[in-house]
């Protein structure tokens, strides 16, 4: 494979994805569009600009940096910078994968560094934005990352011919050595990096045939697991700098309201308190240590105004949605062909409920804000986001806002805002010592920026075999990306989330027609992308009431699916695979045991799941099993896959199970984990990853799990037990044996 | 004052008799593996051993630390079953985030310091206090008996191509 550099080649496999980076889920900015292809081209000539002197300075002046991912030290060190931010969802081992291929160094051999904040050079050529989110790293940077590698590996192989005299072909690279065959002459990287500095950029590299990966493709470890097995991870809460001092912060608990007074005396007296410091609708208290600061913040009476929202609850909300869906007016996501006249209509009304992130590292950011410099500490997944607030909140120019991103504990859509670190810039601006502001638990979910809650009507038209001849969605929610950036969102006013994976699915139907009504929560309450954002809310309307649809038609879930999967033979063959594993319709099933299924395209890639479940006489749901047949294209390391399938499913389940964010006199009730659960190890099913071998390009992997597991779920346990769940989370109430439950149905 | 046995070193620290042995450790000490997660001892994410035992360190008032020896995931690699559990934890790689896996480990070290050879409701029993948001249980399940057994466990299912 040749390619040009730069630029064109950058764009090509861009220009191929086109189509998707524009309709790209939750993240759709495609205004953005013209600058992303010029910024792949910037990273691949960063340092090459004699006006970057300050970053090589940052960087410790390393003698070969060919680009923006590549540093080479005379001793042979090779640092890895990472476009996007590790979470736990393995990216770093991922891009360090696809770089050293390239490179030809072993994983062993590297380093990695979290990248500053900047858009020219680290922006995700799928986003237009250094955004890490919407499973978008591997596919957005496959390309120009390998390429990346490439280039380095070029110069370094130039720089050793050179020296040898000998033709560059006649080189080859392994492990960090440029090795000459004929001669047996060998040089480290190291050795190069000086001489591979000064060369001009390759009019054109080599990408390395599929064929001959070594690193690509391979169950490789990841390149964090070390030091976060000992401990010695730095993650943005463990931060510790030169005279710093601990917050712990309350902002109004009611969405919109504001600070009205608080007495601190109560907190002064406590023993380690230093100030007491305060928003508009927020107030924090300062300490030696997070113990001082909590114990002072606990001991403040503060007075609130609640406004506007004081007596809202879940129900006005829901009631809300149900009028809008009634009443308002929609955008029609896709209309092909008309509803039959003729035919069985079958119609059912479905409900998401508000979710929170709850990552296991609470919100925390460390700020020292100084006259002419505000350094910032933070694990993000939007770090130039962050980096423009606390501009606009210093009044500092962005060049002297310094963000340090670290290890993120947890993000799943979360640190995609930024409104904690605006939060601690207003404060720290307050203070002449550099602050770590933590969250409590109990503020990280009542503060969290929800998933917002849905209210669709889904409808069928079957014909006298019971095939489908009509789908209809109507789609009852808010927008993120109208809420997150207002100014992104398309002339038609479709926020393309809103209906990914319902607007278009993996059957062939002959008519459809799916519409979104929009209806925003009220001021103050404010919602955000939450992992598998507007899959993870279609795939379970649509996926369960496909299962509805087989059922009404007499027809079995998978035979029903089958028949509609004749034109996508990646769905069928999935749909097989997992029917195959567990043992689909062999066998008999002991008493309130069941199985569903779900099918879905989400992020790129291609997932079937099968469940199985069994429901106690008390409504408890065990979850005995999970099979996992996925096609994701080019698969990059098979071990991480398998991981984030296996925790993207928990995550989906644990929401599907167990979560749901409700409100009461306008704030949320739920605090922290006795009251929003989530799954621990001894509920967790046995899970099979059957991942097929693919040479299409890479799908995403982050979100898939969680977007699948929630359809699966109900459609196990409506095969265990009768009844049809089609409001999450599962009420088990409804699934309490008795006689008439199988006639009992919610909404 | 409060004198305390960490790691094998004995600490002095200044701090009120109240405050959890988390904050100590972190804010006071400068031991950042123990993590914050919940504060009411719900995730397990600042688990630590009290002369081997795993405690919830969120809940528990340094005052009552005694005399007993505190051990961190910093140093729980100096014990035998902290060295078998960290090397399974690397063999089948099992951390995603990484925040919850000090205590998870913890948690795992003394499980398997009093039962060498746990059983699936061994497991349960002294994990199930361990949230883990990215969703690590089925490898650490597998980590936990690698490390009890030392025998490998098969995780990855590739199928090859055309085989469907």
């Amino acid at each position: 494979m040749k390619s040009k550099l730069p630029p064109a080649a950058l764009q090509a496999p861009i220009d191929s994805d086109r189509r998707n980076a524009l309709k790209l889920t939750g993240l759709s900015i495609a205004f953005l569009w013209g600058a992303s292809s010029r910024t792949a081209s910037a990273a691949m000539n960063a340092r090459r600009q004699s006006s970057d002197a300050a970053a090589a300075a940052a960087d410790g002046n390393p003698p070969f940096a060919p680009n923006a991912f590549i540093r080479i030290d005379t001793d042979g060190a090779v640092r890895l910078v990472m476009p996007s931010v590790e979470m736990g969802q393995g990216i770093y081992t991922g891009i360090s994968m696809m770089l050293a291929e390239e490179l030809g160094v072993d994983l062993g051999q590297i380093k990695v560094e979290h990248s500053p904040p900047n858009e020219q050079l680290y922006a995700n050529p799928y986003i237009g934005g250094q955004i890490t989110g919407g499973s978008t790293s591997t596919r957005g940077q496959y390309q120009v990352l390998r390429e990346a590698g490439a280039v380095a590996r070029t110069l370094l192989v130039s720089a050793a011919a050179e020296r040898w005299h000998v033709d560059p072909s006649t080189c080859t690279v392994a492990h960090g050595v440029v090795s000459h065959a004929g001669s047996g002459r060998k040089l480290a990287f190291g050795a190069l990096a000086k001489s591979a500095g000064v060369l001009p950029m390759p009019p054109k590299v080599t990408l390395k045939d599929p064929k001959d990966f070594t690193i690509i493709g391979k169950p490789l470890r990841r390149v964090d697991s070390v030091d976060k097995t000992r401990g010695a991870t730095q993650f943005g809460i463990d931060v510790r700098v030169p005279g710093m001092k601990v917050a712990t912060v309350r902002a109004c608990p009611t969405f919109g309201g504001r600070l009205v007074g608080v007495d601190e005396r109560r907190t002064r007296a406590i023993p380690g308190v230093i100030d007491v410091i305060r928003l508009e609708n927020a107030v924090a208290v300062v300490g030696e240590h997070f113990w001082a600061a909590k114990q002072g913040l606990e001991a403040l009476d503060i007075i609130w105004d609640p406004g506007e929202n004081a007596d809202l609850t879940t129900a006005e909300l829901r009631g809300a949605l149900a009028e809008a869906l009634r009443n308002d007016k929609s955008i029609v996501a896709r209309e092909q062909g008309k509803r039959p006249a003729e035919g069985k209509l079958i119609e059912a009304v479905y409900q998401s409920p508000m979710l929170a992130h709850a990552p296991m590292e609470p919100l925390n950011t460390t700020v020292s804000v100084t006259a002419d410099k505000c350094e910032i500490w933070v694990g993000t997944q939007v770090p130039t986001r962050c980096v423009a607030g606390a501009a606009k909140i210093t009044g500092l120019p962005p060049e002297k806002i310094v963000l340090h991103n670290q290890y993120i504990g947890g993000g799943f859509g979360r640190r995609l805002d930024s409104d904690s670190v605006e939060q601690a810039v207003k404060f720290a601006k307050q203070v002449k010592y550099p602050i770590k502001i933590i969250w409590t638990r109990e503020e990280d979910i009542r503060q969290d920026i929800v998933r917002p809650m849905y209210h669709d009507h889904i409808s069928a038209v079957l014909d006298t075999d019971g095939r489908l001849v009509w789908f209809g969605d109507r789609i009852t929610g808010g927008t993120v990306l109208g809420r997150w950036l207002p100014m992104a969102m398309p002339k038609s006013g479709l926020d393309d989330d809103l209906v990914e994976c319902a607007a278009k699915t993996p059957y062939d139907i002959p008519n459809v027609k799916v519409e979104w009504i929009r209806h925003d929560m009220p001021d103050g309450l404010l919602v955000g992308w939450w992992r598998g954002v507007g899959p993870t809310h279609n795939l379970f309307v649509v996926e369960s009431f496909m299962d509805e649809l087989a059922h009404s038609a007499g027809k079995d879930p998978l035979e029903y699916r089958r028949a509609m999967l004749q034109k996508n033979p990646r769905a069928l063959a999935l749909l097989n695979l997992a029917a195959e594993k567990i043992g689909w319709n062999q066998g008999t099933l002991p008493p309130r045991v069941g199985r569903g299924i779900a099918l879905g395209e989400p992020f790129g890639s291609h997932v079937c799941l099968i469940v199985e479940v069994e429901v106690t006489a008390q409504g408890e749901v065990r979850l005995r099993r999970a099979v996992v047949a996925l096609d994701c294209g080019i698969a990059i390391n098979p071990s991480s896959i398998e991981a984030q399938i296996q925790g993207g499913l928990i995550f989906g389940l644990s929401a599907a199970l167990y979560s749901g964010i409700t409100v009461k006199k306008g704030g949320i009730e739920q605090s922290n984990f006795h009251d929003y659960r989530s799954l621990r190890i001894n509920e967790a099913p046995r899970i099979e990853v059957h991942c097929v071998q693919s040479t299409q390009p890479p799908g995403g992997l982050g979100e898939v799990g969680t977007a699948i597991a929630a359809p699966a779920l109900g459609n196990a346990i409506f095969a265990a037990t009768g009844v049809r769940l089609r409001a999450l989370p599962v009420e088990r109430r409804l699934l309490v044996q008795s006689a008439d439950a199988l006639q009992r149905t919610v909404a | 004052m409060i004198v305390l046995r960490v790691n094998g070193e004995q600490r002095t620290v200044d701090v009120p008799a109240d405050m959890p042995l988390l904050w100590v450790l972190r804010d006071v000490i400068g031991l950042t593996g123990t993590k914050f997660g919940c504060g009411i001892a719900q995730c397990g994410a600042c688990t630590v051993h009290l002369d081997g035992q795993a405690v919830r360190s969120c809940v528990l008032p340094v005052s009552a630390v005694g005399e007993k020896a505190i051990t961190t995931i910093e140093a729980v690699g100096n014990t035998a079953s902290g060295q078998k559990i960290q090397k399974a934890w690397l063999d089948v790689d099992v951390v995603q985030c990484g925040y919850c896996q000090s205590g998870q480990i913890m948690s795992a070290a003394a499980l398997l310091a009093r039962a060498p050879n746990p059983t699936d409701a061994d497991i349960d029993a002294a994990m199930s206090g361990n949230i883990c948001r990215c969703g690590t249980y089925v490898r650490i399940r597998a980590a936990i008996k690698q490390a009890a057994t030392g025998k490998t466990e098969i995780l990855q299912a590739i199928a090859p191509e055309g085989a469907v």
